[in-house]
């Protein structure tokens, strides 16, 4: 490796040596932690994709050893290389910060915010931006933008109330797919993703979409109101498979597989596959192959991300601080529903990363009584 | 002093003829004649400003182009004239065509182009078959098509039409419209100058920046740097529009006060109706409003000129910009929160909707505004609008962010109170205008 050419970057104090034309966002990430810029547009394995959301500004203050002078502007880390010597300021910067809940803020001011009967809630990266860098509240007093629901095939369902532009999937369909079926249609805050005209996606590889959606506008349709994305267990898999690696994530409860997707990394990113390749995954193996026994198990997989579906049970997660009470003063929140009461999986003394197979239900059965009083108890406070 | 304007009076000017009679193509035979470098060193020498409304050095936009070796460059010329209040290129393409095309063919010598485009607004609709006769005229003639005037130098330019998007007046969202895509900004860098239209080198001018290269190139750069004042050289062209008696085009050598265009006989002609000035938009719609007294004076109290550098004195706290030279006036009649509430609507409606703080921002903006105006306005939506454009302000890809932000924030700064008057006189607001208030100069107060 010694024939690339390296640069040293300095982002919110931590030095890092990255090869030239790295950009910040990646340059961050080898970084890790909680400097890493939100990403909600971009994704590095999709050639062109970034710069819209403006969600991963960050602030330069010293352009380059060459050229010490800062940057006027926040940049987008995700479309700006790293120079030699570069100063970046992520969430050090009180700017970075403002910019970063503005931009959260008009995200959310015409999302319909349907989490609770949205198949994406739990590992919906607009949910992690807004708890993130989201304000508590909303300022905004007007309806929010509505389109006329389209039907774009068997497998996938598209909500395009709840997009916010991202160009994600249409690089995506674009760069998998051998026929541009989907893109953009009308201007401004009318634009909408769509097919020319109202046709169904069919290319074999399209169901990829799903995957590189960060909120629910594309989810997957035998997924639909089936199940939570936090009451499944991840679950690497592989099978032999023509079209693509083969290499999946199964989500189960119990023995039963919800959903098939590509594995995926902390940053919701595709994984290589064994052969090197982007391990994309085929509609076959996403839509059709939904019994334990067409799969060859691997065992749990390891999560390390901070949103909903990992708090506190799978590998390397944050807890989240408890705000509420600063928020609601005087009043003492309530808590109505407490989830491990419900859930067979995700108990908090369920190790699940410890777990190897499928997980059944049987591993859960010494609790089951545990629940039921629970309930009773929590019922019983209020 | 007319160098643009000047022939524009004649009859039939348009004709290749009538201009040829006139002196026409003799700064192309004088231009051929030169080397690229000293075409480039005298436009660079002339300080020639952008015309499209940044004001950035022609000339150094110029030597910035690449030059990998067999890689063609391109011209592209900015004819998508959409900021509300500006037409100045769209008199300049239809009464002097011929001016126009001896501007393209001379800076594509200069920088290499063999293949430039004129890239003109939909809406423009008759205009591209006046340009398309008069580069048919001009090949015939021998400047245009293959060795030209025997220098060897090949040039085709080719009109496409747009198809009525505010946002393809940007460089990058124009290139991708001319390659057949959605007109969406690109993220720079790399900037047109590396890769621009087919990934090529390419420069994007203002047709009135080509159009002023020709009489540069005939009188010479340093004669014309003497014109004007500062570092804003030559002339003007000035598209007045609004309450004032004589709207039209003038072309101005920028040592003239603001005061004396809006008043004076050779130009603006005063207020019409005998009103008096409430506000002035002095460069398109982006730019911000000023009232009276600012406009007039700055902040200094010197009297303020029409040249880049008096325009913007005092930044946008008490200045504006000479942007692309739209200059909107307005009388004591006008509603300001109606004025800012239709510019809002108009960035609304073409935003590109490729980055979320203009998608979503502009829109809110907007129903804020409509709020305000009709009456159910509360006082903090004044605070949330001016929030809103701060944080759209410098964090979208292309400029149209900022040209929404600013007439909201300038309209806020500056006539506050009459925005609060909106909200705590909802129904007077609905019948009568808030008037001039003190934003008046007394001293420009004339007896119609």
């Amino acid at each position: 490796m010694s024939d690339i050419q390296k640069v040293k970057v300095t982002i919110d104090g931590i030095s890092v040596e990255v090869p030239v034309g790295t950009n910040i966002v990646d340059a961050a990430r080898v970084i890790g932690g909680d400097i890493v810029p939100p990403t909600m547009c971009y994704y590095s394995k999709l050639e062109g994709s970034g710069g819209k959301c403006r969600s991963c500004l960050v602030e330069v203050s010293k352009g380059s050893e060459k050229d010490p002078r800062p940057m006027p502007k926040l940049v987008a880390s995700c479309r700006t290389a790293v120079m030699d010597g570069m100063e970046v300021k992520s969430i050090t910067s009180d700017r970075v910060r403002d910019a970063r809940e503005g931009v959260t803020e008009f995200l959310l001011i015409n999302h319909p915010m349907d989490c609770p009967v949205c198949d994406q809630a739990g590992e919906c990266k607009l949910q992690d931006l807004s708890y993130e860098h989201g304000d508590v509240g909303t300022r905004t007093e007007f309806v929010r933008r509505t389109f006329e629901p389209e039907d774009i095939g068997p497998y996938i369902q598209l909500h395009m109330n709840r997009c916010i532009m991202c160009y994600r999937c249409v690089f995506a369909a674009q760069q998998l797919c051998d026929v541009r079926e989907h893109g953009i249609m009308n201007r401004g805050e009318r634009s909408q993703i769509s097919t020319y005209i109202e046709q169904a996606l069919d290319n074999e590889m399209v169901g990829n979409v799903i995957d590189v959606c960060p909120v629910g506008a594309l989810t997957d349709k035998t997924f639909r109101f089936k199940n939570r994305v936090w009451f499944t267990k991840p679950v690497d898999a592989h099978r032999e498979c023509d079209t693509c690696c083969g290499e999946v994530r199964l989500w189960m409860r119990g023995e039963e597989v919800y959903r098939v997707t590509a594995r995926r990394d902390e940053y919701w990113e595709v994984f290589e596959a064994s052969n090197g390749k982007t391990g994309w995954i085929c509609n076959t193996c996403r839509f059709h192959k939904k019994k334990v026994s067409d799969w060859v198990i691997e065992g749990p997989a390891k999560i390390n991300r901070h949103s909903v579906i990992t708090q506190g049970h799978y590998v390397g997660a944050h807890n989240p601080q408890e705000n509420l009470i600063n928020e609601v003063i005087g009043k003492s929140p309530k808590l109505l529903f407490d989830i491990h009461s419900q859930s067979d999986v995700n108990r908090p003394e369920i190790e699940l990363s410890h777990i190897s197979g499928p997980a059944h239900s049987d591993n859960f059965l010494p609790n089951k009584k545990i629940d039921q009083e629970r309930v009773l108890d929590v019922g019983r406070k209020k | 002093m007319k160098l643009l304007l000047a022939k524009a009076h004649i009859p039939n000017i348009r004709s290749y003829e009538v201009w040829k009679a006139n002196g026409g193509y003799a700064s192309v035979e004088k231009a051929l004649k030169m080397t690229t470098d000293e075409i480039v060193e005298e436009v660079k020498k002339s300080g020639l400003r952008g015309r499209g409304g940044a004001g950035f050095p022609t000339g150094m936009k110029w030597s910035f182009i690449a030059k990998p070796e067999g890689v063609p460059r391109h011209l592209v010329v900015n004819a998508d004239e959409s900021e509300p209040g500006t037409f100045k290129d769209r008199y300049l393409m239809e009464f002097l065509p011929h001016l126009f095309i001896e501007g393209i063919i001379i800076s594509s010598y200069a920088l290499g182009s063999n293949t430039s485009y004129i890239y003109i607004r939909g809406e423009y609709a008759w205009i591209p078959d006046i340009l398309n006769a008069a580069i048919a005229e001009a090949k015939a003639a021998g400047y245009l098509g293959k060795n030209i005037l025997g220098t060897g130098f090949d040039l085709e330019i080719h009109v496409h039409r747009g198809a009525g998007a505010y946002i393809c007046g940007e460089e990058t969202a124009l290139i991708e419209s001319i390659e057949g895509k959605r007109g969406n900004p690109r993220i720079k860098p790399p900037f047109p100058a590396v890769q621009g239209l087919w990934m090529r080198p390419t420069v994007v001018n203002n047709v009135e920046s080509i159009a002023a290269v020709s009489p540069i190139i005939e009188m010479g750069g340093e004669a014309y740097s003497k014109i004007g004042v500062g570092k804003s050289t030559g002339t003007k062209l000035i598209s007045a529009c609004g309450n004032i008696n004589k709207p039209g085009v003038y072309e101005i050598d920028m040592t003239i006060s603001v005061e004396e265009f809006i008043y004076s006989d050779a130009y603006c002609g005063g207020i019409a109706n005998g009103k008096r000035l409430k506000a002035c938009i002095p460069g398109g719609s982006s730019v911000p409003i000023l009232p009276a007294n600012l406009l007039l004076k700055t902040a200094k109290g010197e009297p303020r000129m029409m040249n880049y550098e008096s325009l913007s004195d005092g930044g946008f706290q008490t200045g504006t910009m000479m942007g692309s030279g739209g200059f909107i006036v307005l009388d004591e009649d006008q509603c300001i929160v109606r004025h800012t509430m239709s510019l809002a609507h108009f960035y609304m409606h073409e935003s590109c909707g490729q980055c979320s703080p203009c998608r979503e921002g502009t829109g809110w903006m907007y129903r804020i505004l409509k709020n305000i105006e009709y009456g159910k306005g509360k006082m903090k939506d004044i605070d949330l609008l001016w929030d809103v454009q701060r944080r759209i302000e410098g964090n979208t890809i292309c400029p149209l962010g900022d040209a929404a932000a600013w007439p909201v924030a300038a309209a806020i700064r500056h006539f506050r109170d009459e925005f609060e008057w909106h909200v705590t006189h909802p129904e007077e607001a609905q019948v009568r205008n808030f008037g001039l208030a003190h934003y008046a100069d007394e001293r420009t107060v004339v007896a119609p």
